[in-house]
This record gives structure tokens, C-alpha cells and sequence, in this order.
């Protein structure tokens, strides 16, 4: 997801960063003025973005509570970038006050923010790891100590696969960290797609390729074929917004405008 | 609800809590939690009416309700401007109307800039340590491999592509016996040795230049002290995050010890125990490699010498003695030729030899043999005996090219025995006609069937080239003998044997089959651009019945257009007009056949008959040439050659000259209006590798491989 660099990763200033750049669209501050420069290019050319990330907060906050509902205590946040809307622990809580959160991302600036952000909460842990080599990820003291009991455990692939190319090979990831997965555990992930809106998908990947991790949309089938091994929960793979919308009249009329795709399967 | 004084519901109220809910609940609102966003609602339209209503009018709820807005992240400036004008909607009961929007709008801002600092401090923050963390970890790195660099057993130096050294390990610099200081900013490149492989500073040169990563060797260095240190030496590329080459690194293994016993042991090997010099198969090693690959015009000496009446030293001073003896000899030997450069060594009993890679002819070989006997002369003291020594030499000074290790041997060995035979105390030098008289008496015929069977014979090629553009338009085959005990010999020390003991006809035969073949290869090859093969037809050969059926069948075996052989006729083969193979001769041209004839000028030669005989060419003798060389500018030689020139051509006949040497001599012979030339101007007898070569190279390519 990144390119080698002496700099330290994400602390180089001019280069957009993917994580600040999303806490762009969400109305944050936690951006420098590259990261606002590509936000805006990028929202300029596709003014939905801001909305579609929003919807993918709201989809992570449906899903985290649903799961914590079922009586997932675990969750593994994959890609958890700047956990500052919402984040996974608070969400959690809501429902299942004793929900324990390890954050892992590859961004150092990230996973120092998030350190920042919970470090007097026993429960919760920040890594920094990169997915591609899910191996080297569970090993991870707090990891391993997340799977240890053999518990259900939530993993979440939220906006995060779309940095994986082709050739690093997303769904190998997938399978390798689901094997690690107790029975029972859920994998919740949403995906930027290249339905809904094909018109602008392929400009937007160009302007992520100066950002520090290039954009791979991919189509339905390909991010119905990452559940291989889960089963997916009703209402399966869907737009951002359809899945289990707590007012269904908030969907609105055209949820292929948010493009994104997401589900939740369990691990049988 | 917000319920004005006097009780009455405020429709003008409910109308700004609905719009007010509607608000919220859109763009960002649709990501806030219901069990957020609920409370959210009801607490800021209550705080908003609370402001709106109360007296006396505080201001404080609206920037409170503001403020609350943007802890719930509802930081879009959009959202401002849709709550002012929801506010400036709802008619206030007096005139607060502007300031309690205007509160609302400053409680939001101060939250928004509040906000603002603290994620931007956040962040910056989240920046600083991960830099830190990341300095850390490099240091941490760092200091991990400074360790290893520093406590490694192998010397390791980095140093720039220009190759000045950077830094060294304390390992390196104890191998060098220097410091620090004297290494900083030492050259690479001064690091030579000269017992450096070869080749290995030109892969150093493409691993500087980025053409390979890295590269292992064995090499020597000079320390501090002037000891020699060999080294297990492994130098790598360092490039930078661009892939540009940026620096080298070096790793040293000292083998200095490994080194040091393997060249005892090869000394034992190759060391005669006795006088420490080089013994026979070190000799023999060192010839051989002569021979591995000799440069064009490569010549050698070697001399042989053994000490006259040494048995007789032997027999009454004692072995002792005599082993004392053959101790000083070798150490004068040595001190007297070795600084010359030349392999001085024991091949056994009194036996020695020099052996000079490389000379520039015979007079370098006398003057070694004269200085190596100059040291022998002044007597040895041997015990309290003073003896004078005297010893034969046997000198062979050659082009590489003429001969092989072994018959070199051979020869040196017959010098040798010819010196001791004209008297004792002298050098001899190797004569080849001698020589080929001494070798002619060995029977050598008898040997020329067996010779055939076992393959021993090969032919060279020499180049004919036209005089108008220098084109090699044909070649000659000329028949070697890879003699087992004489070496290479050439025709001249076979041929005439073979033609008086008829072997001329089965010898002759294979020399035509093997040079067909040849001719075809490059016809089949290079097609118009090969060169016709002129093969030398013996008298013997020219009268024999087989003849015609031997060519036939050999130019049908080898598939050789005719008109690509020329057979040469030596001018004592040419037939009288009555003669009955002048049949074949005929019928040889009929079949497509040309003849020419050989070393024209040299014998008794009716002229009238080359006008009745079937040659289409004559090959005026290399004597004519060469005897203008010797004699230095000559026009009545150049006028004999003029006339046989003009002869030829009214004959109808192409004439080429041999033996031409020089540019001059082909710059005259172009002007006499001679047609083509043979010698060494315009090259030597080679093997047919170099002819494919020089044919690929005519044709404009430069590759050249193997023959055929």
C-alpha cells in the first residue's frame, strides 16, 4: 500500500495520505494541505465522495453494533486509519460495554494518532502492520492475544481492499486472516466498486496514484468473491446504505450513487 | 416543547423544531447514530429556545447549541448557513433576534476553531512521534549493524563509485596493518597487485558503472608493511531508493594463510628438492601454456643444457659432491637468467634448461645461451676443490606458430646432442633443414600409412588475394604432419618422401577430399563470397591412372561445383605434348577443373607447351620476390617479372606472385599488372577458422566463430 521511502511512512507532508484524506471528507482537521488539495480535486470531480464516506461510517457503525449484537466482544479493525468519527471501541460500547478494539494499520501517523486516542483503554490496542502480509499481522503480540481465546472476533476490512492491487492479491489476505478466525467470527467489509458510478471510478483511481496508497475499484463479483469460506448475511453484498438501514426510508432512491459495496459474512 | 409564556403552543416554534430536526438529520446527520443524533436534536432546539425565549435574553445557550454541533462533528460551514437562516426565520419577541443568531454563529465558530487546533495539534502530534519512532527504529537498525560492520571477522570498507574508501572496519584495517586515517580516502583503484587475475579490474569497472551488482575474486593486496595479504575479496553495489549506483562495499576474507600452503604445496610439485628450481613438469607446464593461445608472430626460445664430464664428477668427488655441484650451477643459473624473465629449470641429473616465452629471434636465444655459459665459466668451489665446469647447449628459437611443446623438445633435445657431438663447451643453435634431414632419416614414410589412419595430418590455408582490391579470392591447402615425437611438421619435410615412396597417391587423395570439403563448407556458407581452393597436384599424382576417378568422386562426396577447385602443377609436372596424362589433364578441365602452374620460373620450362596445355593460370615462384628483397631495388628483377607477367597475359593466363611480403612489393607487382598475390603481406598459412573469419569480416561482419 505504500512506496519505499527513506522518509518515515506517512510523515512526508507533501505526499497525500489515504487516511487523511478520508478524515478530509469527513469534515475533519486531521489533514495537512496536500491531503485537502487531493480531497478537493477529488470531490470536485465527484462531489458524492463526502456522502459516500459518510455512509461508510454509517455502515461500519450498523455493522460493529449489529455483530456486538450477536455477541461478538473482539474486533480486529483492519485499515482503521484516523479513528476519529465514530471510532470501533465507542461504537461497540454502546452495545457491548466490554467490546475490546485492536486497531492495526501500515501508516505510522495513523497508528500514532490512534495511540494517542486510546491510550488509557486497557481494551483497546493500536499496530502497525501491513495486511498483505496477514502472517506477519496475527503474529502480533496484541494480535495473537486478541485471537488467543479462541472467541468469535470481528474482523473488518472497512475501505482498506481497494489499496490492495491485483497482483498483492486481496482475496489470498482475506483467506489467510480467516483462517485465523475462530468459528464463529464475522468479516465485515466494504469495497469502492466500479458500479453505480463507472463514469468517474477510472479518473479517481488516477488521482490516488500520486496519493501514498494507489486506488484498485473493483467490480461486484470480485468483492462477492472475498466472502469465499464466510456466509453472507442477509441482505448480502449491497450499496453502502441498503445494508440493514435502520430507517429504510433513509436509503433513498438511488443508493448506487454511493457506489461502495458492502457485507458481512460469518465464519461457519 | 418550548411553550412561550401565557401557555399557548407556538406554531412559529414547532415550525423551527421540525425544520431544525430536518436538518440534522441530513448529510452528515445520516451517518450520527439515531441514539446520538436524537438527544443531539431535542438538546440544541432546547437550548435555541431557551435563548430565544427566556429574559432576560443570554445569549449563552445559543453558543452552547453551536458549540454541540460541532462536537458532533457537524463541521460542513453548509450547516451554519441553513441554522442562521432557520433562525432569522423564527421571529424573536423583541429585537434579539440578530444577536441570538449572532451567538449561535460565534458559539459554532469558537467550537470549529477549537476543534480545528486540537485535531491539527493531533495530528501533528501523530506525525512527530511516528518520526520519532521511525528515527528510533533506524538508529536502532543503525546501531545494530554498526556492531556487525565493526565486530566482523571479514574486513568490510564501503567507498564511493570513484572508488575512495569511506569507511573500514577495524577488521580491514588490521589486515592492512593501518589505521583508520591512513585508509580514509585511499583509492580503490591504487589497491593493485600484480599478481591481480586477470580481469578482474575491468569487472570492478563494470560494477562502478552499474553493470553488475556484484562480483567474487581471490586477489591480493599490499599492506602498510609491504607484506602481501591474499584475500577471498566479494564487492557489491549499494544503490539508492532511485536504483542509482551510489556506493561499493567490499568484504575481505584473509586466505593469506590458505594461499601460503597452497602455493608450498604446488612449489613441492612443480620444485626439484635439490636446487629449489622448477623441475620438469613445471617446466613442461609452463611450454605447454606457450602454446595454449600464442599471439600472431609469437616466438620462443628454449636452450638445453647439460655439463660436460658431470659422471665423472660424480664418480670421483662423490655424489656429495656432485649434488653440491648441480646446487651452484642452478644457483647461477638462476642469478644469471631469471632477471631476464626467463623459466630457468632442473629437468633431471645434470640436466637444465631456459626456457624464454617470449623472443624476437634467434639472436636472443644465442645471447642467452652465450650469457648462461659466460656464468658457468669462472670455476666452483666445491669442498676445498676448485673445478671449471663446462657445458653443452642445445638453443631452438622459433615462432610458436612452427612447432609444438614436444617437438620442440625434440629439437632442443638433437641441438643438444649435435653441440656435444661438434665438441663439448659450446651452443648450438636448431637448424631446420637439418633438422628435416635428421627427421627424413627416421623412416619417416613408413610412418605416412599409419600417419593417415590415425588422423595425424591437417591442412592450414593460405590466403591468394587480387591485387586491384586486395579480395581473397581463393586459398591454398597446405598439408601439415602433427608428428607424435617431431611435432608439426610441414611439406616440405614430408612431401618429398612421400612422392618417392608413392605414398604421395593416398596422401594426396586425403589432402583433396579434406580441402573439397572445406571449400564446400564455405560455399554452402557464404556462396559467391567463399574462396576457390587451390590444392597442389603432385607429379606422381598428375600420371596416375585413378586420378580422374578420384576427383570425380571426391567432387560428387563433398557436392563441390568443379569450378571451385584449382589444382596447382608444379612446372617439373608439365607434360610434353605427346604425353599421354596430358589425356587427364583435359579431361580434369572438361569435368570444370582449372590448373595452374606452381612455382612457375623455378625449373627447365618449354614455353611453347604452356600454350598447349589446359591452365588457365601460373604462379610465378616466391624466390623471384624474395630476391629483390635481398638485394634491395632492382629493375632487372622487377623487369623478369614484368616480362613473365606480360607473357602470361598473352597467353591468356592470370598470373599470381608468391612470396609477397610487403605493401611495396604488392604496390609494384599492382603496377607490373600481376593479377593476385599469395605470401605473407597478404597473410600466413592459418587454420580455417581465421579464413572463415577473415571471410565473415570481408563480408562486413565482425563475428566469427567456429571453422568451417
Amino acid at each position: 500500500m505504500t512506496r519505499r521511502r527513506w522518509v518515515p511512512e506517512g510523515t512526508d507532508q507533501d505526499v497525500p495520505n489515504v487516511a487523511r484524506v478520508y478524515d478530509c471528507y469527513l469534515g475533519g482537521s486531521h489533514n495537512f494541505a496536500a491531503d485537502r488539495e487531493l480531497a478537493r480535486e477529488a470531490v470536485e470531480m465527484w462531489p458524492d465522495l463526502p456522502l459516500i464516506m459518510r455512509a461508510n461510517r454509517a455502515f461500519l457503525r450498523r455493522a460493529v453494533q449489529f455483530l456486538a449484537g450477536e455477541g461478538i466482544t473482539r474486533f480486529l479493525d483492519i485499515g482503521s486509519g484516523l479513528p476519529t468519527f465514530g471510532p470501533v471501541h465507542e461504537v461497540a460500547r454502546v452495545v457491548q460495554p466490554e467490546a475490546r478494539v485492536v486497531y492495526v494499520d501500515i501508516d505510522p501517523v495513523a497508528v500514532q494518532h490512534s495511540r494517542l486516542l486510546v491510550a488509557d483503554d486497557p481494551l483497546c490496542a493500536v499496530v502497525e502492520a501491513d495486511m498483505r502480509d496477514p502472517a506477519g499481522l496475527l503474529a502480533r503480540p496484541a494480535v495473537a492475544e486478541l485471537l488467543r481465546p479462541r472467541e468469535p472476533v470481528a474482523a473488518l476490512l472497512l475501505a482498506v481492499l481497494h489499496f490492495v492491487t491485483d497482483e498483492e492479491d486481496p482475496a489470498r489476505i482475506v483467506r489467510e486472516l480467516s483462517a485465523a478466525l475462530p468459528a464463529g467470527s464475522a468479516l465485515a467489509l466494504s469495497h469502492g466498486s466500479r458500479e453505480g458510478r463507472p463514469d468517474v471510478v477510472e479518473k479517481h483511481e488516477d488521482l490516488y496514484a500520486r496519493a501514498s496508497a494507489p486506488l484498485t475499484m473493483r467490480t461486484r463479483e470480485e468483492i462477492v468473491a472475498l466472502f469465499e469460506g464466510f456466509r453472507l448475511l442477509e441482505p448480502g453484498v449491497v450499496y453502502l446504505p441498503e445494508w440493514r438501514p435502520q430507517d429504510p426510508a433513509a436509503v433513498g432512491p438511488h443508493p448506487e450513487l454511493f457506489s461502495g459495496l458492502a457485507g458481512v459474512g460469518l465464519k461457519p | 416543547m418550548s411553550v412561550p409564556a401565557g401557555g399557548r403552543v407556538d406554531a412559529a416554534a414547532v415550525r423551527f423544531r421540525d425544520s431544525w430536526s430536518r436538518l440534522l438529520r441530513q448529510g452528515h446527520g445520516a451517518a450520527v447514530s439515531p441514539g446520538v443524533l436524537g438527544p443531539l436534536v431535542y438538546r440544541t432546539a432546547e437550548l435555541l429556545s431557551r435563548a430565544h425565549g427566556e429574559d432576560p435574553f443570554d445569549p449563552g445557550p445559543a453558543e452552547r447549541a453551536g458549540a454541540l454541533l460541532v462536537d458532533a462533528q457537524f463541521t460542513d460551514p453548509v450547516v451554519l448557513a441553513h441554522a442562521v437562516e432557520l433562525l432569522q426565520q423564527w421571529p424573536a419577541p423583541d429585537d434579539r433576534g440578530p444577536a441570538l443568531t449572532g451567538a449561535f454563529a460565534a458559539g459554532w465558530s469558537a467550537a470549529l476553531r477549537d476543534r480545528t487546533l486540537r485535531e491539527q495539534e493531533a495530528i501533528r502530534r501523530a506525525v512527530d512521534l511516528a518520526r520519532r519512532e521511525a528515527e528510533r527504529a533506524l538508529y536502532a537498525s543503525e546501531a545494530r549493524f554498526r556492531a556487525m560492520f565493526e565486530r566482523a571477522a571479514i574486513g568490510i570498507g564501503f567507498a564511493d563509485l570513484e572508488g575512495n574508501l569511506l569507511v573500514v572496519n577495524s577488521t580491514l584495517q588490521d589486515m592492512f596493518a593501518a589505521t583508520a586515517e591512513d585508509m580514509r580516502g585511499l583509492n580503490v583503484e591504487s589497491l593493485v597487485h600484480p599478481e591481480d587475475s586477470s580481469g578482474v579490474w575491468e569487472t570492478y569497472h563494470e560494477l562502478v558503472q552499474g553493470e553488475r551488482e556484484n562480483f567474487q575474486c581471490d586477489k591480493p593486496y599490499y599492506r602498510r608493511d609491504g607484506e602481501v595479504i591474499w584475500t577471498h575479496l566479494t564487492v557489491s553495489l549499494i544503490r539508492d531508493e532511485q536504483d542509482t549506483p551510489r556506493y561499493q562495499v567490499a568484504m575481505l576474507e584473509d586466505i593469506t594463510d590458505q594461499h601460503r600452503l597452497q602455493e608450498r604445496l604446488r612449489h613441492q610439485a612443480t620444485h626439484d628438492p635439490l636446487t629449489g628450481l622448477p623441475n620438469r613438469t613445471a617446466f613442461f607446464e609452463r611450454l605447454e601454456a606457450l602454446f595454449d593461445d600464442p599471439g600472431p608472430g609469437a616466438r620462443f626460445g628454449l636452450c638445453s643444457l647439460d655439463l660436460d664430464g658431470f659422471k665423472n664428477i660424480n664418480n670421483s668427488l662423490g655424489h656429495e659432491a656432485g649434488d653440491q655441484l648441480l646446487g651452484a650451477v642452478a644457483d647461477r643459473l638462476h642469478s644469471g637468467v631469471a632477471p631476464l624473465g626467463h623459466l630457468v629449470a632442473r629437468l633431471g641429473g645434470d640436466e637444465f634448461a631456459v626456457l624464454m616465452e617470449r623472443s624476437r629471434g634467434p639472436q636472443e636465444g644465442i645471447a642467452v645461451a652465450q650469457r648462461v655459459l659466460g656464468t658457468l665459466a669462472p670455476p666452483f668451489l666445491i669442498g676445498d676443490q676448485q673445478l671449471v665446469v663446462r657445458a653443452s647447449m642445445g638453443v631452438v628459437e622459433q615462432p610458436v606458430s612452427a612447432t609444438t611443446a614436444s617437438a620442440a623438445m625434440r629439437s632442443v633435445d638433437l641441438t643438444l646432442y649435435r653441440a656435444k657431438k661438434e665438441g663439448r663447451g659450446r651452443w648450438t643453435l636448431f637448424d631446420p633443414q637439418r633438422n628435416a634431414v635428421a627427421v627424413s632419416q627416421y623412416a619417416m614414410s613408413v610412418r605416412i600409412p599409419m600417419a593417415l589412419d590415425r588422423g595425424e595430418f591437417f591442412l592450414d590455408y593460405q590466403p591468394l588475394c587480387a591485387l586491384d582490391d586486395g579480395a581473397m579470392v581463393a586459398v591454398e591447402a597446405l598439408v601439415r604432419w602433427r608428428h607424435p615425437e617431431l611435432g608439426v611438421l610441414g611439406p616440405d619435410e614430408f612431401i618429398m618422401t612421400a612422392e618417392d615412396s608413392g605414398l604421395i597417391i593416398p596422401l594426396g587423395r586425403w589432402v583433396l577430399l579434406h580441402a573439397c570439403e572445406q571449400a564446400a563448407r564455405w560455399a554452402d556458407r557464404f556462396g559467391d563470397a567463399a574462396p576457390r581452393m587451390n590444392v597442389n597436384l603432385a607429379v606422381r599424382q598428375a600420371r596416375n591412372a585413378g586420378l580422374i576417378a578420384d576427383i570425380d568422386r571426391i567432387l560428387r562426396s563433398s557436392d563441390l561445383d568443379p569450378g571451385r577447385l584449382q589444382l596447382e602443377i608444379t612446372e617439373s609436372a608439365m607434360l610434353g605434348p605427346r604425353d599421354p596424362a596430358l589425356q587427364a589433364l583435359h579431361e580434369l578441365v572438361g569435368m570444370g577443373v582449372s590448373l595452374t602452374v606452381d612455382d612457375f620460373g623455378t625449373g627447365w620450362s618449354n614455353l611453347a607447351y604452356l600454350r598447349d596445355l589446359p591452365v588457365s593460370g601460373l604462379k610465378i615462384d616466391g624466390s623471384f620476390v624474395s630476391e629483390l628483397h635481398a638485394s634491395g631495388e632492382d629493375p632487372v628483377g622487377w623487369r623478369i617479372i614484368g616480362g613473365m607477367v606480360s607473357l602470361a597475359h598473352s597467353l591468356g593466363l592470370s598470373v599470381t606472385a608468391e612470396g609477397v611480403e610487403t605493401a611495396a612489393d604488392a604496390q609494384r607487382l599492382r603496377a607490373i599488372g600481376c593479377d593476385c598475390a599469395q605470401g605473407w603481406y597478404y597473410g600466413r598459412p592459418v587454420r580455417p577458422g581465421e579464413i572463415t573469419r577473415r571471410i565473415v569480416e570481408a563480408a562486413g561482419g565482425t563475428r566469427a566463430d567456429g571453422e568451417g
